[in-house]
């Protein structure tokens, strides 16, 4: 369905982050075929680098800031960064911060990778790039209505940045607005920003499977058919640590945007193949937006 | 837990812990109002045993080997749920990881191994590949913490959806990330 990609592209650079590469491929090939769709032309980082998760700077802060320079260094400074994975997006986010705030690291930037603009690039997460967005334009171009299928909009915790990053216009509703011009049932429930455990997962797996299960159960008390979460950390904690017996599958931001705007059953199955809990029967009778 | 005799102490010293952690990352801890929003909000108060707000008032008391071994500084996952509300604006993330690196720096008994652990084998894959090999760091955390077997099914039904990749995305020029890690960690 490759005619229907918008005519005007507008370039972002892109920073993927291991598990775009990794345990989320759904997660970036929807992405990338949402991005057709919105008129988004991705261009990815050349060569970059892992930006520390969670460890580089529990462990050992400057190496978790200049592991995220790096990649600062990579991008150049005439176009925004679209960030897909929140934890690298507050790493990026908060380098750049660091950055800005002193002369002294500027210079030292400036200084080993010949780069005079890291800190003051724009830097964006790719829910916000929508959220930008006209919605009735993308009710406009909708090209499969939603409208059986009930949803729980699941943020995660990684979009709260610490105090001086206040959130921005329209972020913190985003999820809700987008399905709402695709016409779903959005459901009303309690854990929206709650953390899933994140790097618990695999160090200790209880306390992460009981952050889990409270989401879930939640969720499915509200009546939800499905998540849908801007994080692929929290997306693949929710599918693999749940261990209640009712569970609902954990959609992608980006799968369900590409989605309602013109995806076909073989592309969506391709991605729902990575899923743990089967998507495919919510999305077996979509009917045509009107 | 003698609190005001460590008070006094510290205060004798010159610079307080909550000035040295002041330095260190340019957050005072001493405007904490003790409200226990964070407490409320944190959703791994049980399992840290400490929020935020007992952390600081130790602080405060100048109690730095029960803060610097504590299991909350190593079970917080950073999620910034408590940050976002807290009133004072006390940017708490940042005083986390500070405690982290003194808690390590200082040799201090760290109480949560297997985090530690998965951590530097996170680090390990980095500084290796540029990027994070998820097969590998399992693998060898596993090894390294004693629970090979543990947690196994999970692992099968990551390979079998193909969510592990047995190669590693590698970063071309990964000699520049190796002297990122000279400048920095050393993998003790
Ligand atoms: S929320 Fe902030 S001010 Fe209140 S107790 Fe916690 S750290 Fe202190
Ligand atoms: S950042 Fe740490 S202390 Fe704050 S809410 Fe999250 S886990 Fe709890």
């Amino acid at each position: 369905m490759t005619d229907r990609a918008a005519s005007d592209m507008i370039d972002f650079s892109y920073f993927p982050g291991c598990s775009m590469a990794t345990t989320s491929k759904e997660c970036s090939l929807s992405l990338i075929q949402a991005c057709k769709y919105l008129g988004l032309n991705l261009i990815e980082l050349d060569d970059w680098n892992c930006c520390g998760s969670s460890s580089a700077h529990c462990l050992d802060i400057q190496l978790g800031f200049e592991l995220s320079v790096r990649n600062l260094t990579l991008a150049p400074a005439n176009r925004p960064l679209v960030v897909m994975c929140p934890s690298c997006f507050r790493n990026l986010r908060q380098a750049k911060h660091h950055l800005a705030a002193s002369r002294k690291l500027q210079e030292s930037v400036a200084r080993r990778y010949d780069n005079l603009v890291a800190g003051k690039l724009d830097i964006i997460h790719f829910l916000s790039v929508v959220g930008q967005m006209d919605m009735e334009k993308l009710q406009e171009k909708a090209v499969w209505s939603l409208h059986k299928i009930k949803i729980a909009p699941y943020y995660g915790c990684m979009l709260a940045g610490p105090p001086p990053f206040k959130p921005q216009q329209g972020d913190s509703f985003c999820i809700e607005r987008m399905l709402e011009a695709f016409g779903a049932r959005i459901v009303l429930w309690p854990n929206i920003r709650w953390c899933c455990g994140t790097f618990l997962t695999a160090s200790k797996p209880d306390v992460a499977r009981d952050a889990v299960n409270q989401i879930m159960e939640s969720a499915v008390a509200s009546g939800a058919d499905c998540l849908v979460t801007a994080c692929a950390m929290c997306q693949i904690n929710l599918e693999m640590r749940c261990t209640l017996e009712k569970k609902i599958p954990v959609l992608h931001f980006s799968e369900i945007l590409a989605i309602a705007m013109g995806a076909d059953e073989e592309q969506w199955n391709t991605w729902f193949r990575y899923h743990l809990v089967d998507p495919r029967p919510l999305f077996a009778k979509l009917e045509a937006a009107s | 837990m003698s609190g005001n005799i460590d008070i006094l102490h510290e205060q004798g010293r010159g610079k307080s812990f909550s000035d040295e952690i002041r330095i260190l990352c340019g957050v005072n801890i001493s405007t904490c109002l003790q409200c226990r929003t964070c407490a409320s909000v944190c959703p791994f108060y049980e399992a840290m045993g400490h929020a935020p707000h007992t952390l600081f008032r130790k602080i405060q008391y100048g109690l730095r080997q029960d803060v610097l071994t504590s299991s909350a500084i190593w079970i917080c996952v950073g999620c910034n749920t408590c940050a976002s509300q807290c009133p004072a604006g006390i940017d708490i993330v940042a005083v986390m990881d500070v405690l982290r690196q003194l808690a390590l720096e200082t040799n201090m008994p760290i109480p949560e191994e297997d985090i530690l652990n998965f951590h530097r084998e996170v680090l390990h894959s980095i500084e290796r590949y540029g990027r994070t090999h998820k097969l590998e760091i399992m693998l060898r955390y596993k090894i390294k913490s004693g629970h090979l077997l543990a947690d196994l099914d999970t692992g099968m039904i990551m390979l079998a959806k193909r969510k592990l990749d047995l190669r590693p995305s590698r970063v071309h020029a990964v000699n520049e990330i190796k002297r990122l890690f000279k400048k920095t960690w050393q993998e003790t």
